[in-house]
C-alpha cells in the first residue's frame, strides 16, 4: 500500500484569520521567537499498488479539482513511506 | 413563470427563497442536488446554507452535485441563475463567477441587517431597482470575504459587474465593500447578503430584497 499527501496552502497574498488566531495565541503561552503562523490542511491518500505516474497525474488532477481552490489555495504532493 | 430552487443537503433557505418567489409573483419550483435535469425551469437560485456541511470548503463539494452539471450548462447559455450566500459560495466553486469566498477577516460570524447600494441594474436580477439605490437586507455569513486578483477586481468594476456593495461597514473583509457580482453576460448574480429574508414586512427588516425576484419575473416576461 501507498501513501500520499496533499498540503494545501492558502496563497501568500491572502488574509489567513485563523493562523492569525493561533499567532495570537502564542504568547499567551509564553513563547517567542515565532514571527507568523498559517493553517493549512492536509490529505492523506492511501492508494493500492505502486505510485507510479499515472497514479500521480489521478492525485495532480483530484488535488486541482477538489482538494484546493487554485483561485485562492496552492496545493503541494508528497509520497510518504506507509 | 418558473423558477426552481435546489435544496443541497445543508441548504438552509431554500423555503425562504421559494416563498421570495411566490411573493413576488412567481411559481417556486423545488430541485433537488441528485436531480438530473432542471424541470424545465426559466430561471434557478442556490439557496443558502451549509452544503454538505461546509466540509472541505464552502460550495466545494455542492458543486460536484449532479443537478449541477445540467445547470453549469444551461448557465453558459444564458439561464438566468442567481445563487445567495451559501448558493454564491456554489456559483464561485463551479467557476461561474470568479473569485473566491473565504473566512470572515474578524473571524466572527457575523448576523446583521446590512445597507448595500445597488451598483448595476443591468442584470436581470436587479433590473427592477434604481440605479444606486441603497437598500437594507439581512446578512449572515461566517465564510463571505470576497476576494479575487486586482486584475479580476479591475475588470469587475471596469465591466460593471459589481451588483453590489457593502455602505457603513465592511462586515467581512471583502475586497472593494464587493457584496455581489455578476458574470459577463449579465444573467449570473452572486451575492452574500440575503435578499429572500426581506420580502415581507412581518419577519424582515425591510421588504426590499423583492426588488431581485420581481426583476427576474419582469425580466422573463420580457424576454
Amino acid at each position: 500500500m501507498a501513501r500520499v499527501v496533499v498540503d494545501v496552502m492558502l496563497k501568500p497574498e491572502i488574509l489567513d484569520p485563523q493562523g492569525k488566531a493561533v499567532e495570537g495565541a502564542l504568547g499567551r503561552l509564553g513563547l517567542s521567537g515565532i514571527t507568523s503562523v498559517r493553517q493549512g490542511k492536509s490529505f492523506v491518500l492511501e492508494l493500492e499498488g505502486e505510485v507510479d505516474d499515472a497514479r500521480l497525474a489521478q492525485v495532480h488532477e483530484l488535488a486541482a479539482s477538489l482538494l484546493s481552490n487554485p483561485v485562492i489555495e496552492d496545493y503541494a504532493i508528497r509520497e510518504v513511506t506507509a | 413563470m418558473r423558477i426552481g430552487v435546489v435544496t443541497f443537503p445543508g441548504s438552509l433557505d431554500d423555503r425562504d427563497a421559494a416563498r421570495a418567489v411566490r411573493v413576488a409573483g412567481g411559481e417556486a419550483v423545488a430541485l433537488w442536488h441528485g436531480d438530473a435535469d432542471l424541470h424545465s425551469v426559466d430561471a434557478v437560485v442556490l439557496p443558502g446554507g451549509f452544503s454538505y456541511g461546509d466540509y472541505l470548503r464552502c460550495g466545494a463539494i455542492a458543486r460536484f452535485a449532479p443537478v449541477m452539471g445540467p445547470l453549469v450548462d444551461a448557465a453558459n447559455g444564458g439561464l438566468p441563475v442567481l445563487g445567495i450566500c451559501n448558493g454564491f459560495q456554489v456559483l464561485c466553486e463551479s467557476h461561474l463567477l470568479p473569485g473566491a469566498l473565504v473566512r470572515n477577516d474578524s473571524l466572527h460570524f457575523v448576523c446583521r441587517d446590512q445597507l448595500l447600494r445597488i451598483e448595476s441594474t443591468s442584470t436581470v436580477w436587479t433590473s427592477d431597482y434604481e440605479p444606486g439605490q441603497e437598500i437594507v437586507v439581512p446578512l449572515k455569513n461566517g465564510e463571505g470575504g470576497y476576494v479575487a486578483s486586482e486584475a479580476v477586481l479591475d475588470e469587475l468594476e471596469g465591466q460593471g459587474r459589481v451588483v453590489a456593495r457593502y455602505l457603513e461597514v465592511n462586515p467581512n473583509g471583502s475586497r472593494r465593500d464587493i457584496a455581489g457580482i455578476a458574470n459577463a453576460r449579465g444573467n449570473v448574480v452572486g451575492l452574500m447578503p440575503h435578499p429572500e429574508h426581506a420580502v415581507e414586512a412581518l419577519t424582515g427588516p425591510t421588504t426590499d430584497g423583492l426588488g431581485f425576484f420581481t426583476s427576474i419575473l419582469k425580466g422573463l416576461v420580457e424576454a
